[in-house]
């Protein structure tokens, strides 16, 4: 009897593992379809006329330079804006806030704010920073509105890095006197940067890959000139592919997957600086 | 001698091209800003436009947006926008937007759009549709009912008809359907729709049983592997092509292209250069961009009407 019971957890164990393996094979494998897909059509599209071009009706001369330019602005920006209230919210809400009902209904409000679609903070975006605020459609109405869209990660990625630190150490340095200012800046925030780091730039992969929020609040498809501050007009990568897809010249489809291996490229750039940082502060916490 | 000759011949004919478009050059410098949005459908050809414009006049900024014909005249009507791309003509409501913040306009014809429907070039049945007979495929209740090709007519063959077609947020499935059904945006729901055009030619091309419509400009792109087919509206079964969109007889499947000058941009210099320079090339740009251009007469009408608009304005 036991051993027939035995012998079945057995079982589970391995169809367990197999799904697992089986599960782990089907992201793996979509990614390297998709990538490979985009690589072969197109890589050799890349070269400097294409990164320095400016929009185009022929294919074989349109380049991302403007394009390009606007979406490390709206990057930037986006970062200025959303790195010091998310992480300062997160702070408040983990450390400063009275744990009661209405902490708990922030805590539900900000969970569901980061399930609501892209388009609806690009209209939020539109009536308060491009028309009340009168911002019009500049970069900065533009890195406003993908600041508000990534806020509940970043806060609750704070939050999370946050209460991995140990009681431990805020005790200690309560004991030696310092005040809660003192411990949240010089004990848990160096201890759970690398986390907020890491929450804070894929906040932002998420931020680069959007056009439809951008698209409402005024971002435009065409712009032959490189942005020159914050309140300029501006086009950004996803815009421009997006603009290229629905072209019928098959060289636009070309320039499109090149224009997508650029976004790519600039993404992974951000997750392995995610990563190294993460690691260059984890290296520096020593309990 | 024979080579020498041909390349004079050559040269004149090159050096007679060149002249056409850039004879009157207007030698004044002009700057500033022109802000254009609207339509998606329109784009390519105010992209090509602007394009060549800046070769003409560096220091004039053009920047144009997608954000739909409905939402280009939202700007257009509160004055954020000096142009507005459209491939409908605007509505009541946008005009009332217009009038509320004192804004008045014209609308400029620039070119044609034609529709195209397509079938797999091994189907040897079709030669052509009528209307009613597309209006019977594509209308809300058809849906489940209108499954195979010999329920359009008895002789074609005893099997399924898959359908293609653009997404339901495109301007190209509002216009079929509000050309073919009679209202725009009612059909059936059961066909595979793409807002990515090339799929539906993949989709059609893969398809022997296959039927779909778009853009008549991706024909062209995909000639090789897609049969268009004639649509008789009426007065006969008539193929689209430049010639038969261009003189309004490939009906009603071909519509026309609008650009809308707001009144208080119509005042400044630059804009008015601007849908000169548009008007004079849209000709040639919008074959370069797939779309079909007006004929020449109708072009001097358009240009004549902005001229008209222009002196109304001082």
């Amino acid at each position: 009897m036991t051993s027939r019971k035995n012998r079945n957890n057995r079982l589970k164990d391995k169809i367990f593992s197999v799904w697992g393996i089986i599960s782990t094979l089907i992201g793996l494998i979509l990614l390297v379809i998709f990538i490979g897909d985009i690589i072969i059509e197109g890589i050799h599209r890349i070269d400097w006329d294409f990164l320095t071009g400016l929009p185009s009706r022929k294919p074989e001369i349109a380049g991302i330079f403007t394009a390009m330019m606007g979406t490390i602005w709206v990057l930037l920006l986006t970062a200025m804006i959303s790195f010091p209230i998310g992480v300062a919210a997160g702070v408040y809400l983990e450390e400063y806030g009275k744990k009661g009902r209405l902490s708990k209904l922030l805590e539900i409000n900000i969970s569901n704010l980061a399930g609501v679609p892209s388009i609806i903070y690009g209209l939020l975006g539109l009536e308060i920073f491009a028309r009340i605020m009168n911002l019009g459609s500049s970069i900065l109405a533009g890195s406003m509105t993908l600041a508000l869209l990534i806020l509940p990660i970043i806060i609750v990625a704070t939050r999370e890095s946050i209460k991995a630190v140990p009681s431990s150490l805020k005790d200690a340095s309560f004991a030696l006197g310092a005040t809660k200012w003192q411990t949240i800046y010089l004990q848990v925030l160096p201890a759970s940067f690398g986390g907020i780091l890491t929450g804070v730039i894929l906040a932002l992969s998420r931020a680069v890959g959007e056009a439809a929020p951008l698209i409402v609040v005024g971002a435009l498809a065409y712009v032959p000139f490189a942005p020159k501050t914050p309140m300029d007009e501006f086009s950004v990568l996803p815009i421009q592919i997006f603009n290229w897809i629905s072209r019928p010249q098959h060289g636009f489809i070309t320039n499109a997957a090149a224009a997508i291996i650029i976004l790519l490229v600039i993404t992974f750039a951000m997750n392995g600086v995610a990563i190294y940082l993460r690691n260059k502060w984890q290296k520096k916490i020593k309990w | 001698m024979k080579i020498k000759l041909l390349t004079i011949v050559t040269i004149i004919a090159l050096a007679s091209c060149g002249g056409g478009n850039k004879s009157k050059t207007n030698t004044e410098k002009l700057t500033g800003e022109i802000k254009i949005d609207g339509s998606s459908t329109v784009y390519p050809i105010t992209e090509a436009v602007a394009e060549e414009f800046r070769f003409e006049q560096p220091e004039v900024k053009v920047t144009i947006g997608i954000s739909g014909t409905g939402g280009g005249f939202k700007k257009f009507g509160r004055g954020e926008t000096d142009l507005s791309d459209a491939s409908r003509p605007i509505k009541q409501k946008e005009i009332d937007l217009c009038n509320e913040n004192n804004i008045s306009f014209v609308n400029l014809t620039v070119a044609y759009d034609g529709l195209a429907v397509l079938i797999n070039p091994e189907n040897d049945w079709v030669d052509h549709f009528t209307v009613e007979e597309l209006k019977k495929i594509w209308e809300p209740d058809a849906q489940g009912v209108i499954m195979k090709w010999n329920q359009i007519r008895p002789e074609w063959p005893d099997e399924e008809i898959h359908l293609f077609g653009p997404g339901v947020a495109s301007g190209t499935y509002d216009y079929f359907t509000e050309a073919v059904v009679g209202e725009s945006g009612s059909s059936r729901g059961d066909f595979t729709a793409s807002e990515d055009d090339n799929v539906l030619v993949q989709g059609i091309s893969g398809d022997k049983y296959g039927l779909g419509f778009f853009g008549l400009a991706y024909y062209e792109e995909n000639k090789d592997k897609l049969t268009l087919v004639a649509v008789d509206g009426g007065e006969g079964p008539v193929a689209p092509s430049l010639e038969t969109v261009s003189n309004g007889t490939y009906t009603p499947l071909s519509r026309p292209l609008f650009v809308y000058v707001n009144s208080k941009a119509g005042e400044k210099v630059e804009v008015q250069e601007f849908m000169r320079f548009y008007l004079k090339n849209a000709k040639e740009l919008s074959i370069d961009v797939g779309y079909v251009p007006l004929p020449d007469e109708e072009y001097t009408v358009q240009s004549e009407k902005l001229e008209s608009f222009i002196k109304g304005l001082k």
